[in-house]
């Protein structure tokens, strides 16, 4: 276990303490989880989506860090009100990090995790419905790729240690 | 990022009470520690030890004192067997790579347990770029060591066999001189270390009735200045030095003794020592306060490591399931409990507390563990305080994991 200093800026700290849009939520159209607990990461999100395909309401769960609540937290302010193309097209990592003010680059993972969740969330809506936007890509974005490598990493050092891993 | 830790620290601003659990990783000095240590930075004994003046005759004195203390609280036999050291982390590389080196004809291999110190974890690492190689015992559930495995492992190339007495941070205390015996039957030429940073000051420690070759003590740990420790060699065991520069009093580490500090980790040793059982009895009394606390508030806790008398008095390790640590502990932070976490939310760098994961946690409870220590400056209304308090952070860190951390 290496340390290392973790200044979180004012935002961070205010969306930990303060969490926006927390909570499961009964009449999601769709949720979509990404990481483990296993990886101390994990995010649920679930977004009421209408018929014009606008995200009307988007709320989360998050087993991490405070910087993993607050990207989870700022996630469902920046895509409420956004159709599902607006926000797979213009929500990146990048952004998400910028929007909580920075994090500190080991944290980058955090907001990473968080828009990987997103993307399966639109991915989700979709599929449950059979069908194939034409803007969405077949091939998995960065942030998915991302989320699906801390999730077998974890499977696989809990292999590799020959302890039982998380499910 | 310093702009963000000031901002920080306002969020802090109008906690009426703080309790300082993460002794661990450092720890308030004690006043008369403090006042003991002040004079020997401008009054006296400021001097070299090797040279011929006052000052430094006085320092020379003051060093020699000061080990003659401490070999008598470690149960050393004479003061030339103890080398005092920045500390802990510096101790246990000049015990492991000091003695790998000076025994490297009769043999290259190593033996530790799996929960020992990163420190120790790291210094074999980098042995095996030297051609050592390490073989990690395993612990049982409540981290006691593999008698039978432990014996297996030893043979005829087995130099050096290190075990802490008391693991750091899930407070098992090891059978060490059994441990010996069986290492020494197999091989009487391989040479013994301990890591006692965690023993000492907590529970007996002899290191002559244990028959250790070497031990590791620590200053910050019984609340001493940091940057400093010690090492006991046994008389007759020669070491390599790890680093080179000017000899002075001490032939095993270089440059000028910090007298200031060694003044001040003696004054810390006597503290502990003096009304023994008294400290030692008030630490296991707020320690239990505190743990019985939460297992009566909280439900999904468990404790890492043992019960009982197989477990050093200060340590308290839970595990908080469907809670993440580190958020736990800036929750606490922010209400003035300060405790540090085993979990590691941090890129590629997935895996936590090694500790915990060899006693058979899973991640995720590993993830949700808090390590907190007792001392005998802590107060019943100190825990008190903890227990208004924990219940509630747990729970509000709780209520943002949901579902989500249900596996």
């Amino acid at each position: 276990m290496s340390r290392v200093p973790l200044p979180y800026n004012p935002k961070v700290l205010d969306l930990f303490r303060n969490p926006k849009n927390l909570g499961k939520m009964e009449d999601a159209t769709v949720e979509a989880v990404a990481g483990n607990p296993a990886c101390g990461d994990m995010i649920t999100f679930y977004l009421k989506i209408n018929e014009q395909e606008i995200i009307e309401k988007a709320s989360f769960e998050s087993y991490g860090c405070a910087a993993n609540i607050a990207t989870s937290s700022i996630v469902t302010e920046m895509i409420k009100g956004l159709s599902l193309k607006s926000a797979w097209e213009d929500i990146t990592w990048k952004k998400v990090t910028e929007e909580v003010g920075g994090l500190p680059s080991i944290k980058f993972h955090c907001g990473v995790l968080a828009v990987g969740a997103l993307k399966r969330a639109i991915r989700k809506y979709y599929s449950d419905r059979n069908l194939e936007p034409s803007w969405l890509p077949k091939e998995l974005t960065f942030e998915e790729k991302q989320a699906v490598e801390e999730e077998e990493l974890a499977k696989m050092l809990a292999k590799r240690l020959k302890v039982e891993g998380d499910k | 990022m310093v702009e963000n830790v000031k901002e920080l620290l306002k969020a802090h601003e109008g906690i009426t009470h703080e309790v300082y659990l993460d002794n661990e990783n450092s720890s308030m000095v004690p006043q008369e520690v403090l006042d003991a240590m002040t004079p020997y930075y401008n009054q006296r004994a400021y001097g070299n030890p090797t040279l011929t003046h006052k000052p430094g005759w006085e320092a020379f004195e003051t060093i020699m004192e000061s080990a003659q203390k401490i070999s008598r609280f470690m149960g050393a036999k004479i003061l030339e067997e103890i080398t005092f050291t920045p500390g802990e982390t510096e101790a246990n590389n000049l015990a492991l790579m000091g003695a790998a080196f000076a025994m490297k004809s009769k043999g290259k291999k190593i033996v530790i347990s799996e929960i020992e110190p990163i420190n120790v974890l790291h210094v074999v690492e980098l042995l095996q770029k030297f051609g050592f190689a390490t073989t990690k015992i395993p612990v049982d559930t409540q981290g006691f060591i593999d008698l039978a495995k432990l014996e297996e492992a030893i043979d005829k190339e087995t130099i050096l066999v290190s075990v802490s007495a008391a693991n750091n941070e899930i407070g098992t205390v090891q059978p060490v001189k059994e441990v010996v015996d069986i290492v020494k039957a197999k091989n009487s030429s391989t040479l013994f270390h301990t890591d006692a940073s965690d023993a000492y000051g907590r529970m007996p420690l002899n290191v002559q009735d244990l028959k250790v070759d070497m031990a590791t003590v620590s200053s910050y740990k019984i609340l001493g200045p940091r940057g400093i420790g010690a090492l006991y060699v046994r008389e007759g065991i020669s070491l390599d030095r790890i680093l080179e520069g000017q000899i002075g009093t001490q032939k095993l580490w270089p440059g000028i003794e910090n007298t200031p500090l060694i003044v001040g980790f003696t004054k810390a040793s006597e503290l502990a020592f003096q009304n023994f059982e008294a400290n030692v009895n008030r630490m296991r009394t707020l320690r239990d306060k505190l743990v019985d606390g939460i297992f009566n508030e909280l439900s999904d806790v468990k404790l890492n490591g043992p019960k009982g008398d197989k477990r050093v008095p200060d340590n308290a390790n839970i595990s908080f399931l469907r809670c993440e640590g580190e958020a736990l502990t800036i929750e606490l932070s922010l209400k003035g409990i300060y405790v540090s976490s085993g979990s590691a939310c941090s890129r590629r760098l997935l895996q936590p507390s090694h500790v915990l994961v060899a006693i058979g946690r899973r991640f995720s409870e590993a993830h949700g563990s808090i390590l907190m220590k007792t001392t005998r400056y802590h107060t019943e209304e100190d825990i008190t305080y903890v227990l208004e308090v924990l219940p509630n952070a747990v729970k509000r860190i709780r209520g943002i994991v949901g579902s989500t951390g249900v596996d």
